[in-house]
């Protein structure tokens, strides 16, 4: 009985963690068409602001909820300044150019931080279950991830930014002669989806700690959650997450993590074959 | 006409250089030498791939890492490299088949081919680093998780696996294979099969109303592209004497498509030349440990993709409009969302 509800636990954790490390970039593919190839570098990047705030004496929680959320946005508005904003509608040439940032900011971070893991101790204790016990912290992150999806939700169907975002993702030349301004849209949701990036990271940063090359163990998992989910932009990456989430944390749970993984991008592969654009093309008709 | 002497002129000078490097340079640069190859043989399977057929493999490396590991593992277990080699390309092969099954039957879009093909390579550096437990292990050979193979046999005599291939004959098999890889994947692409690709690179749409199943040419270009990087892991391994998970990691998959792109996507000689440019220089930058080779690289893909899209090789020679119309086009090209 106890294993049992470590198990479910294990499960809703592993999808919750593959929401909270893709909405940021399900956020900017969603709205922008852009693959952000340097995401998992804005993981690492809000991971090492949290962890070097805290060593510097702020607060853990106002490090990791304020200070990453920050550093992070405004990379990522030098970065769209400088490399997206220059390539838009060009899919291929932007992926590129983020691939090449994301290797220059891990050899940035190596050169400047050397190449060694760095932590913060996981705030909140322990729950025990039984024979087991679980992080109290872990439970925080399920839940605030499920408070940013529900928000991003809110935000996008409920709020004028909104209306507009989704406005000048559904037909940007429409949105234009209507009077929005499309580039401060898409370097606003760029900035907001590095933002929720940076705080992934820095929420992360105390159950694994930070080092140059973590983007890559996020990545490949973001990328795939996102696009199995499709053009839906929360609920497709949700439900994307919701069926690879069990499967990856089941085997990891009863094989090792790394067939976890390779089983996750299998299926995901699998996904995309039955479903060429993801599996919001169910409810959204091929969008 | 230019264009077919131009065409010869580059697996001549290869082959001269294969016959006369051993008489004028030292061992340590013909090893060097060596591996570079090795590794212009696979980023030419890149050229070709992406190039010709417009299928962007990010996670080219794959098929290099998994020659380079089926060598490693078959030469000890078979005591032959010939056939270790071919089973290299083999292996190469098959895994571009079933991975090209479900990518290009599925009919997704370059950037998702970029993706799960870079997904691919990170889930392939995962396990094999997660095999460093002797449990781990094909016949004698353990896989050895970070350490990877060590102490791999390098070439020998087809057929008699007793006498080893010197550095000298080593370096000149290398560069041959080099020159060989050039002139099959010049001929494929001016073959009939060659036209329909870049037919296909230039619009899927049209050609598919043309009557060709694209899916098809697709899995051919891809396992083609596949056999040569596996050649080019398995020489490499052969030269190096070791393989290691990081034939899979982000800076080698980083490095084929750096080296097309800098050198001119859709070209040939270029990528082979930017291959030998860029390891002379990372080789010099690694010995001398000035820079972090993630930041060269990072750096200069920004760089090339920005400012310089069409590569070198058209920019140099100036024929990015006369003799590979719409070169541009394949990095440039404006696209509806996939």
């Amino acid at each position: 009985m106890d294993s049992f509800v470590i198990l479910c636990f294990a499960v809703v954790n592993s999808i919750a963690l593959l929401a909270l490390i893709s909405l940021g970039l399900a956020v900017i593919f969603g709205m922008m068409r852009v693959i952000n190839f340097a995401h998992g570098e804005f993981i690492m990047l809000g991971g090492y602001a949290t962890v070097i705030a805290n060593h510097a004496g702020v607060n853990l929680w106002l490090s990791m909820l304020v200070v990453a959320p920050i550093f992070v946005a405004l990379i990522g508005a030098v970065t769209e300044r400088l490399i997206v904003r220059r390539l838009y509608g060009h899919l291929i040439t932007t992926m590129l150019a983020t691939w090449g940032l994301s290797l220059f900011l891990i050899g940035a971070v190596t050169a400047i931080f050397g190449n060694t893991t760095m932590g913060v101790s996981a705030p909140l204790g322990n729950i025990p279950i039984g024979a087991y016990s679980i992080g109290a912290y872990q439970l925080f992150l399920i839940g605030i991830t499920a408070l940013l999806v529900v928000s991003s939700l809110l935000a996008l169907h409920w709020t004028k930014y909104g209306l507009i975002a989704r406005a000048a993702m559904q037909n940007s030349e429409m949105a234009a002669t209507l009077g929005i301004n499309c580039d401060r849209v898409y370097a606003a949701t760029f900035i907001v989806g590095a933002a929720i990036s940076g705080l992934a990271g820095a929420l992360l940063a105390p159950i694994s700690g930070v080092l140059p090359h973590m983007g890559a163990a996020y990545v490949a998992r973001a990328f795939v959650t996102v696009i199995s989910g499709g053009g839906a932009l929360i609920t497709g990456f949700l439900s994307a997450a919701t069926i690879l989430g069990p499967v990856e944390a089941l085997l990891s749970y009863f094989a090792t993590p790394v067939i976890g993984q390779a089983s996750l991008l299998l299926l995901a592969v699998i996904i995309l074959r039955l479903f060429p654009t993801g599996v919001s093309s169910l409810w959204t008709g091929g969008r | 006409m230019v264009r077919q002497v131009e065409h010869a002129l580059f697996p001549v000078a290869l082959v001269l250089f294969a016959a006369l490097g051993p008489f004028v340079l030292e061992p340590f640069d013909l090893v060097n030498l060596s591996a570079f190859s090795a590794m212009a043989i696979a980023a030419l399977g890149l050229a070709f791939v992406w190039g010709t057929l417009g299928i962007l493999n990010l996670g080219h490396s794959v098929f290099f890492g998994l020659g380079a590991y089926a060598y490693a593992i078959a030469v000890s277990n078979l005591g032959d490299s010939t056939l270790a080699v071919l089973i290299g390309i083999a292996l190469a092969v098959a895994f571009s088949l079933v991975l090209g099954y479900f990518l290009f039957f599925s009919r997704l879009g370059d950037v998702y081919l970029g993706v799960i093909t870079l997904c691919v390579t990170l889930i392939f550096y995962s396990f094999m680093m997660s095999t460093a437990d002797p449990s781990f292990h094909i016949g004698p050979v353990p896989l050895g998780g970070f350490n990877g193979i060590t102490a791999v046999p390098s070439l020998n005599m087809p057929g008699d696996p007793q006498v080893f291939l010197s550095t000298e004959a080593t370096f000149s098999i290398c560069l041959l294979s080099l020159a060989g890889a050039y002139v099959l994947l010049s001929l494929l692409r001016s073959s009939d099969a060659g036209r329909i690709m870049t037919a296909i690179r230039e619009s899927e749409l049209r050609s598919e109303l043309l009557g060709y199943d694209i899916r098809f040419y697709k899995l051919v270009g891809f396992a083609v592209s596949a056999a040569i990087a596996g050649l080019g892991g398995a020489l490499y391994t052969a030269v190096m004497g070791y393989v290691s998970p990081n034939v899979f990691d982000l800076p080698q998959a980083s490095q084929f498509v750096l080296w097309v792109i800098a050198g001119g996507l859709g070209a040939f000689v270029g990528p082979v030349v930017a291959s030998f440019g860029f390891q002379l220089l990372s080789s010099q930058l690694g010995a001398n440990q000035v820079f972090n080779t993630e930041l060269i690289f990072g750096a200069t893909i920004i760089l090339f993709v920005m400012l310089v899209p069409q590569g070198l090789q058209p920019m140099l020679l100036g024929l990015s409009s006369l003799k590979f119309p719409n070169r541009f086009g394949i990095l440039r090209r404006k696209e509806k969302p996939a």
